[in-house]
């Protein structure tokens, strides 16, 4: 007897996924459940493991570790076509030697439906559809598609908007119990990607199917989903609703993703109370340390602008009209601030600005302090992350000691030529903290790097390391450190949820 | 002026390089009208070579053998040729071009080394000169042209396509048969027609491992080795020339047809 359908049961659980292809982890142990009928969105910018995810879904690919479970069943090992999951592909995947017709009938064609009846040994006997249920549900499925009078056409003659519900049609003709679309509106134009948007929501509500949607554009996934998953370095950065990870950013990577945003660095001076350029705010967050560091975000949306009294003083740099608003560029305490407003403060007017409680939202900082494991390898170099810095031996170490290494972020110095440094690197992020960038670098022995420089790096920037021997902190390794770094990361996303 | 002059040089060349290089094909065709012994006397229009040509037994022997051997072992060399350029499709870089190498071995190997490699490895398995032997070796020597002509067509194809077929239900093999073969029909149909051709042709492997068995290519020599310029032998040659070149030309058309209806 199957058990009675819960309405909000979750119909896929990932647990521990992860994907390493040549050595590079693609999808980092994410966990993720997905409820009966919802319409969840993997946000991420390009190569951020999403679209991993949903081929590992489908059963394209299979995960290095970890389980995903489709009704409580597992399903990590199952091959793809026995799974009642369907895929809309990213440039379609029609049959260019099938009619339209033939398309969408291909997934019935092959499908077998109990028949209600069993054999001697008390299996289910099975049937084939026929021909006119065939015809009967590709005609029905057309018609929700508006393609009605489409069957017999040829693929190749179609619009990139037609073979986009052709596309659609013959996956959620076959009824699946999830349907994953991999940026299904990527080839369309904006205003046939707008339409589309409307109508795979309609659809969605119209047929009850499970949607797990794939994209990089973010105004598309907050109008289209009931949740969304941010991803970014195969990881969840955050999942929740629309309003809730716009509203309630995670992290700075997420505010910085979702949405314009004024991403600032600054210090809770009390419950309720953080300090950053150099004034006081109220907000609505608690449970911080006194004076801890952290980051917060201001939409442009929740600044205040006044001509005569305020917290900040500022300067309008530019002022370009965006239709129902402004969007002006203010410099103030060293930050420019992103600010849309209604009303318009000329290029080089004086400007005061403010922000309400709810419109600043602190997130905890991840981390301030590079750590890594090191050795010590003569009286004044250690070897960290595969090359060997000099650093000021005043604790008497040997060569040959385990040791733990903390370089503050503000320490790390980025060299333009990767020769001039001691090891070389890949800049993978930055972000704009306002007076300084945030910069995360990748190592070429697989270890990430923070930064916090006022130069601007480009992503994807080759850059040497270099740091001076006075910034290089270290103490003696503690025992077993691999459960000590365990410890520390579970104790940094306890703090983002 | 100077351009003009350059215009009618390169065209002067072409038609003599095409008077070169047809005429020989074309007098052939012309004295196979008539029914003198030689080459070059005109005795009066006339079908007697076409007639002795059908009716010699030996010959039309000769022929079913070759068109026997060539469908049997272009069809072999299709299926075979088709599975391996799908193989080496999806193969990882170093294998890949490792395999695409060797598949080229035989393509571009001295035909005469081929020969006798064949005779050699034939006898050392025990197998018997004549058909078998022959159907191996031309399926063999077929294949890479199979491979090459099936490989363009996959590098066109949706990287999904074979997914979307899983994706729908097909089973790994179904889905191959179902989406992915359809979408290489024209490369098979035209490595299938090379590797015709190609067998139709050939003479010198197969003169080392023929046994009995007289193709096209073997009469042909055996008769000029035996009796000389046998006068029929220029109608055969005119029948086979002409059949070539209608396939070829049917190839054509049915491609470029095949690329306007891409195209609109």
């Amino acid at each position: 007897m199957p058990a009675p359908r819960e309405k909000f049961d979750n119909i896929i659980e990932i647990k521990n996924v992860s994907k390493v292809f040549d050595g590079i982890t693609v999808v980092d142990n994410v966990n993720l459940a997905v409820r009966r009928g919802e319409f969840v969105t993997l946000l991420g910018p390009s190569g951020c493991g999403k679209t991993t995810l949903l081929r590992m879904i489908a059963g394209f690919e299979m995960p290095t570790s970890g389980s995903i479970f489709l009704e409580k069943q597992d399903v990590t090992t199952m091959p793809p076509h026995l799974r009642p999951i369907n895929t809309v592909f990213q440039k379609y995947a029609l049959f260019p030697h099938l009619n339209v017709f033939k398309n969408i009938a291909f997934g019935l064609k092959l499908k077998r439906i109990p028949t209600g009846e069993y054999d001697k040994k008390g299996k289910p006997i099975y049937r084939k559809f026929t021909k006119d249920e065939i015809a009967e549900k590709v005609e029905r499925v057309l018609k929700l598609v508006n393609l009605e009078a489409y069957g017999h056409r040829d693929i190749t003659g179609l619009s990139g908007g037609q073979q986009q519900r052709i596309a659609i049609a013959r996956a959620i003709v076959c009824e699946p119990k999830v349907l994953l679309l991999d940026e299904p509106l990527g080839a369309l134009d904006l205003k046939m990607r707008k339409e589309m948007q409307l109508e795979l929501a309609a659809m969605h509500k119209n047929i009850g199917i499970t949607f797990i949607f794939v994209t990089h554009d973010q105004e598309e996934a907050l109008t289209m989903s009931d949740k969304i998953v941010v991803m970014t370095d195969g990881a969840v950065q955050q999942y929740g609703t629309p309003k809730n990870i716009y509203d309630e950013p995670a992290n700075a990577f997420v505010a910085d993703f979702i949405g314009e945003s004024n991403i600032l660095s600054g210090v809770m001076k009390r419950d309720y109370l953080v300090e950053f350029c150099g004034a006081e705010f109220k907000c609505l967050d608690h449970g911080f340390g006194k004076d801890e560091r952290v980051d917060l975000v201001v939409r442009p949306e929740d600044i205040k602008l006044d001509g005569k009294k305020g917290t900040l003083k500022g300067e309008v740099v530019s002022s370009v009209f965006k239709g129902t608003y402004y969007e002006m560029e203010i410099l103030a305490a060293g930050y420019e601030f992103t600010v849309q407003n209604t009303v318009e403060f000329g290029v080089g007017s004086s400007v005061y600005l403010s922000v309400e409680p709810d419109g600043i939202h602190i997130m905890k900082k991840l981390k301030v302090v590079n750590e890594f494991d090191g050795v010590v390898t003569s009286e004044n170099t250690v070897g960290f992350c595969g090359g060997e810095f000099e650093f000021i031996n005043d604790k008497g170490f040997e060569k040959g000691d385990a040791v733990r290494v903390k370089i503050p972020f503000d320490k790390v110095e980025l060299t333009d030529d990767e020769e001039d440094g001691i090891i070389g690197a890949n800049v993978t992020q930055t972000f704009y903290k306002g007076t300084y960038y945030q910069v995360q670098v990748y190592t070429d022995n697989d270890v990430d790097f923070f930064i916090d420089t006022v130069d601007e790096w480009d992503i994807n920037d080759r850059v040497g390391i270099k740091i001076r021997p006075e910034d290089i902190e270290i103490t003696a390794a503690v025992e077993s450190s691999d459960e000590h770094d365990g410890l520390q990361a579970t104790e940094a996303e306890g703090g983002n949820d | 002026m100077k351009k003009q002059v350059k215009t009618a040089l390169i065209w002067s060349f072409v038609i003599v390089m095409l008077f070169i290089m047809y005429v020989p094909i074309l007098i052939l065709i012309i004295y196979s009208f008539t029914d003198a012994k030689a080459l070059g006397v005109w005795n009066g229009f006339s079908f007697e070579l076409y007639k002795n040509l059908f009716t010699d037994s030996e010959i039309m022997g000769a022929l079913g053998n070759s068109l026997i051997l060539a469908a049997v072992s272009a069809t072999l060399a299709t299926v075979l040729g088709t599975a391996a350029a799908v193989g080496i499709y999806y193969m990882k870089r170093r294998k890949k071009s490792a395999s695409e190498f060797v598949a080229n071995i035989t393509m571009e190997n001295a035909e005469i080394v081929t020969g006798v490699a064949f005779m050699m490895f034939f006898l050392a398995v025990n197998i018997h000169y004549g058909w078998a032997a022959l159907i191996i070796a031309h399926t063999i020597i077929t294949v890479p042209y199979v491979i090459l002509s099936v490989t363009p067509k996959l590098s066109q194809i949706n990287p999904n396509l074979y997914e979307a077929g899983l994706d729908l239900g097909a089973s790994p093999v179904g889905s191959m048969l179902k989406v992915v073969v359809p979408q290489l029909i024209p490369g098979m149909l035209s490595g299938f027609i090379m590797a015709f051709t190609l067998s139709l042709d050939d003479f010198i492997v197969s003169k080392f491992i023929n046994g009995g068995v007289e193709t096209i290519p073997i009469y042909l020599y055996n008769a000029l080795a035996k009796r000389g310029a046998d006068p029929t032998l220029r109608a055969l040659s005119s029948v086979l020339f002409v059949a070539v070149l209608s396939v070829l030309i049917a190839l054509n058309v049915v491609s470029a047809k095949r690329r306007k209806k891409a195209v609109v």
